[in-house]
């Protein structure tokens, strides 16, 4: 079978970035839009035919086969070397379908969405340059290729979010989202240099081999208790948990918000978001195998603390894009927690499968989620639910969209979400109590706060809009009734027939017991939601009254922010820098200073005259440096 | 005539014929044909180096070789390989580039261009001397010329900048002749051979361990001053803030690689035993340097001092990839040197032209500039992001081979430094989006910017020839690693 053609995905939008990026003046706004939207229709094409033959004939003995595509880029060493290609398994070509779904609606939708800004094709060429970014991501072959396009996406998302680069609010979260994934990333490029050094390849194909050197060999070295393999995989994790926005790491993403709305649908809801899934998903065979899964159970602990404390923060925020956001960050939580229970041999990959699948429809709900709070955004031009209420008679497109997504989120039973979310609570279950109590008050919490946004922007008294809202346009509403349909039928793609660790298909049931569990704690949500806010009342003062401190707490974010702040602010500015540049300014530089003026009256007494201070100062440095080589002559010479 | 000796004979016929020019106009045509030649010829020079060194295995080629003074058996004589080869395409993209962001030099442009151009001619010269003698003369003839430059065309305290440099860049070349001369006093132990300054027939004998010792610190914070290294880096803000434009690019992009290239050269290949000797001591001085030196980028007011900061962390890290002895750090040392030379340039010129504008350089003072310059706005992120490592930029290539090359070294000491270097990644990012996010971004700060002239043809031809060998270089590293393996070969035979 040949796969070469997939090469093809990530250079269109390449292409299209060069091109849109170039002439970005020259290309009217209605020429580029669609450009790209047709450069990605053909990225999506491409995906899609790629999924249906490499699922329906990419397997050898009943085993998933990659196909491999690269060429060296760079040699280090004699052993390391940086590969450019394309790799096809499973999860690649899973994610190339949901990076390329999402991309192409996106790319649709913000030809509605932007209409009438002046930098029309500057953000279709920065769409370009993410599409190509994650594309070359999802496809690495290696360790490092995966970090050259990790950092890509991380300055297309600094790109994008600072894409109002006239808002200072705008231009601070997009700098902070470059500076804490870089941070997160520092350890991420220590964790590779650890591979390399110690491996002697970055090679996934040779990494996870179950039985290939690396795994075995993991107890060879070690430093603190732990193999070095360990620390390394659990600095690589560093890194996917900054781009994941995992605890602590989390502070950037609610900023994020400040982009334009279809680049928070794209990046910071289904695609880069869920890349350190990916990163851990990609690595699965090391971080089950080495220390029989040590790093694997930071994983867990950090996803799941991760997925609950989002959940609780989203409950009091009033910014229903910020909303959305913690409640990504919850349910790649989710994720990431999933991945942390599985095992590797046929069902005990449920875990592994679970995540990969809920990724897959987490990005099309959410996706959507996302596209809908645009199609309100862009119109009553408010991000904030107390400006709302009432809209579903206006925005019935959006109101129904928006409802399956929400819908699909809480896990209610028919719905996307409710089969992978089923599939993680069967996983969690089954390896670890404590997480899977959490999980499933998180999905209550899930379930209560997604409609608490629902009633609260549809419902609820009507609130005096300037203008009459009315529906978006076709381009907007298309991509979103298309992610509608995926938010429902995506549920029934037998996910464990295509994707599991060992990349053997085994048989997945649903666990009618848990899944009953979980539904009903997520009708209750929806309930207390309903009683809550579906009628203006006082209920909800009175509750964030009752709790007082702890409501305080959750809305302020757990004043991580403030943390951050302190620490960047006082300590390493206040601290370090300033003095440092005082030091310099001060110390080394004043007795670079205080020599010269040594040696000036030095020379100067020594000549007894004044003549121009030039002059003084380099016969005084020359003639002592003549001296000093005399002195060495003699020295030598005797 | 030679093909390298040429370098040398351009830029001299250039400055005589500037000599004969009247204004503005006909100076920077001279300035530009001159420096045009120059520029194809060391295009040429790759191709030529090619395809000699297919056929030709000494470690240098295109070696010429004349008797100066016969009685101290001082030669003029020069070789390039491939290290001196992109140093000297490097020179020349900056020099041209230099020009065309100079088109508009109103002060006495004559002796402008005379200057620039004989200090550009003191480079060429240095990186392809083989001879020792012959070095140190185009050093000088190098650093000289910057005294006036900064003195006459600058702006602010610059007499007192302009004295600090070259003082402090005087101090270091005389602890730089001592060294020189005590090779020169041992180069023919264990021969019975002349004394000689030829870097090929020192490289052929022994020196003593206790020689190598003495010298080696002499020879390296003489040229690393020029470095910039960490404590010895004081000239170099000060310098760059008060320097006009053109000079400030050629200085940070140019002159201060003369000293990476220089250590490389001369200390390490004449030295071995030394620099191993040596190398832990200078290692603690360099990533003191990266890291200080991005620290102190973070708090700076004015645009020049930041990037003269930063040039104090990326330069600090060619010298401490050049001390880590292996060949990927050494490979990465050398793109390092390239890539700090274009993008610093880079910089530089951006910053002359928002100077140019505006009149300010205080970072508190600028603000939402995209909006009204989008061309000099665009390239400013695009040279932010380059500098702060971005894949598909040199900056990248250069800094991976640094640490993968340093993390080969498995003894606690190297690790420490190596992540604490490995951690300017950070630093460099906060800084680097701070000055962009600042004066590039945001709303605009002053209602008299709204009306700013767009960016000129000449501006726009010169940072396009700065950033295309850099996006060349980070989307295609291969071919140049290749070239620069060999030529580092015979640098490890020396520690052997």
């Amino acid at each position: 079978m040949d796969f070469s053609y997939t090469i093809l995905i990530p250079l269109i939008p390449l292409a299209l970035f060069v091109i849109l990026g170039l002439f970005s003046k020259k290309i009217p706004a209605s020429i580029s839009g669609w450009m790209g939207s047709i450069g990605l229709g053909v990225t999506f094409v491409l995906s899609y035919y790629a999924a249906y033959q490499y699922y329906l004939n990419g397997k050898l003995n009943g085993v998933y086969q990659p196909f491999i595509y690269k060429y060296n880029w760079l040699n280090f060493t004699d052993k390391l070397h940086i590969d450019m290609g394309v790799l096809i398994d499973p999860i690649s070509v899973m994610m190339l379908v949901v990076v390329s779904t999402i991309s192409f609606m996106v790319n649709l939708y913000s030809i509605g969405y932007m209409k009438g800004d002046d930098g029309f094709t500057r953000f279709f060429a920065y769409l370009a340059l993410f599409s190509f970014s994650m594309f070359g991501l999802v496809l690495s072959t290696n360790l490092f290729q995966i970090y050259i396009f990790w950092e890509l996406v991380g300055a297309s998302s600094f790109l994008l979010i600072g894409y109002y680069y006239t808002k200072p609010s705008a231009v601070s979260a997009a700098k902070k989202a470059f500076i804490v994934t870089r941070f997160a990333d520092f350890g991420f490029l220590v964790g590779i240099l650890i591979i390399g050094y110690y491996t002697g390849t970055w090679d996934f194909q040779e990494l996870n081999n179950p039985e290939g050197s690396v795994i075995t060999n993991w107890a060879a070295t070690s430093f603190m208790g732990l193999s070095v393999i360990t620390w390394a995989l659990i600095l690589i994790f560093m890194g996917g948990a900054g781009k994941s926005a995992m605890l602590p790491f989390h502070i950037w993403l609610p900023d994020a918000m400040e982009g334009p709305t279809p680049v928070s649908a794209l990046i910071h809801a289904a695609t880069m978001v869920v890349a350190g899934v990916y990163l851990v998903a990609r690595l699965f065979p090391m971080y089950y195998f080495v220390e029989d899964g040590f790093a694997l159970q930071v994983v867990a602990y950090v996803g799941a603390i991760s997925s609950l404390f989002a959940a609780i923060i989203a409950l009091t925020q009033n910014d229903i894009k910020r909303v959305l956001a913690f409640s990504t960050m919850s349910q790649i939580g989710y994720m990431m927690l999933a991945l942390g229970v599985s095992g590797y041999h046929g069902h005990d990959g449920l875990g592994f499968m679970a995540s990969m699948f809920h990724l897959f429809t987490h990005a099309m709900f959410k996706g959507l989620l996302f596209l809908a709070a645009g199609s309100v955004i862009h119109a009553i031009h408010s991000n904030y639910l107390q400006d709302m209420g009432g809209l579903r008679k206006y925005l019935p497109i959006t109101h129904i969209t928006f409802l399956i997504a929400a819908l699909s989120i809480s896990g209610v039973p028919l719905f996307a979400g409710f089969f992978s979310k089923d599939e993680i609570l069967a996983a969690a279950y089954e390896n670890n109590m404590l997480i899977y109590i959490s999980s499933v008050f998180v999905a209550g919490l899930t379930a209560f706060y997604m409609f608490r946004l629902y009633f609260g922007i549809f419902w609820g008294k009507e609130k005096e809009y300037e203008h009459t809202p009315h529906e978006s346009p076709m381009s907007m509403t298309i991509p979103m009734m298309f992610l509608a349909f995926m938010s429902i039928a995506g549920g029934y793609i037998h996910f464990s027939k295509y994707i599991s660790p060992d990349h053997m298909p085994f048989e997945a049931h649903l666990n009618y017991y848990l899944a009953a569990i979980a539904s009903t704690v997520g009708l209750i949500g929806i309930v207390l939601a309903f009683i809550f806010y579906k009628k203006e009342n006082n209920l909800s003062e009175r509750f964030s009254h009752a709790f007082g401190v702890f409501y305080k707490w959750t809305y302020n974010k757990f004043y991580f922010d403030e943390i951050y702040l302190f620490v960047t602010k006082k300590i390493i500015f206040g601290l370090v820098a300033t003095p440092a540049a005082w030091f310099d300014k001060n110390v080394v530089d004043a007795s670079m200073i205080g020599i010269g003026n040594v040696t000036e009256s030095f020379s100067e007494k020594i000549k007894g005259m004044q003549s121009g201070k030039f002059q003084d100062y380099a016969m005084g440095f020359i003639s002592g440096g003549v001296v000093i080589a005399i002195v060495v002559f003699y020295l030598w010479i005797n | 005539m030679d093909i390298l000796s040429l370098f040398v004979i351009v830029p001299i016929i250039t400055v005589i014929a500037l000599g004969f020019t009247k204004d503005l106009k006909q100076s920077r045509i001279v300035a530009l044909a001159g420096m045009l030649v120059q520029l194809g010829m060391s295009i040429n020079l790759i191709f030529a180096y090619l395809k000699e060194r297919a056929v030709n295995d000494d470690i240098m080629v295109f070696v010429k070789d004349i008797m100066w003074f016969e009685q101290f058996n001082i030669h003029y004589s020069v070789g390039v390989d491939a290290i001196s080869v992109v140093m000297i395409i490097l020179t020349a993209v900056i020099v041209v580039a230099g020009i065309f962001i100079s088109w508009m030099v109103d002060d006495l442009p004559k002796e402008f261009f005379i200057s620039l151009i004989i200090l550009s001619t003191g480079v060429f010269g240095f990186f392809i001397s083989l001879d020792l003698f012959t070095m140190f003369v185009f050093y000088e003839i190098a650093v000289i010329p910057m005294y006036l430059l900064i003195g006459i065309w600058g702006s602010g305290p610059r007499e007192n900048s302009a004295m600090k440099l070259t003082l402090m860049l005087m101090g270091a070349s005389a602890l730089l002749s001592v060294g020189i001369f005590g090779i020169y006093f041992n180069s023919n132990i264990g021969t019975d051979g002349l004394l000689t300054f030829n870097i090929l027939e020192i490289a052929q004998v022994n020196i003593p361990e206790a020689a190598q010792n003495l010298f080696f610190p002499m020879v390296f914070i003489g040229f690393a001053t020029l470095g910039a290294l960490f404590p010895f880096h004081t000239w170099s803000p000060s310098g760059h803030a008060s320097a006009p434009t053109a000079v400030s690019m050629l200085h940070a992009g140019v002159l201060m690689k003369l000293g990476g290239y220089g250590v490389f050269r001369v200390a390490m290949y004449l030295l071995p035993i030394g620099a191993l000797n040596w190398s832990d001591f200078f290692l603690v001085l360099a990533s003191i340097g990266v890291v200080y030196g991005a620290l102190g980028a973070i708090m700076q007011k004015d645009l020049k001092y930041i990037n003269a900061y930063a040039s104090v962390s990326h330069l600090g890290l060619v010298l401490f990839a050049l001390l880590m002895f292996n060949k990927t750090a050494w490979n990465g040392a050398i793109i390092q040197s390239l890539s700090h030379g274009l993008l610093t340039a880079m910089f530089f010129a951006l910053i002359g032209m928002v100077y140019g504008r505006t009149h300010t350089r205080d970072v508190a003072k600028l603000g939402g500039i995209m909006k009204v310059l989008p061309f000099i706005g665009a390239i400013y992120v695009i040279t932010g992001l380059a500098y702060l490592g971005l894949p598909g930029f040199s900056g990248f290539v250069a800094e991976m081979n640094i640490f993968v090359g340093s993390f080969q070294h498995d003894d606690t000491f190297h690790r420490v430094l190596t992540i604490l270097a490995v951690s300017s990644i950070v630093v460099t990012a906060v800084y680097i989006l701070r000055m962009v996010g600042k004066i590039m971004m945001g709303p605009l700060s002053n209602p008299e910017y709204a009306n700013l002239p767009k960016a000129t043809w000449y501006e726009k031809v010169g940072l396009a020839m700065l950033l295309i060998p850099v996006v060349i270089i980070g989307v295609m590293p291969f071919g140049l690693g290749e070239m620069l393996k060999e030529s580092i070969q015979p640098f490890l035979e020396r520690l052997q």
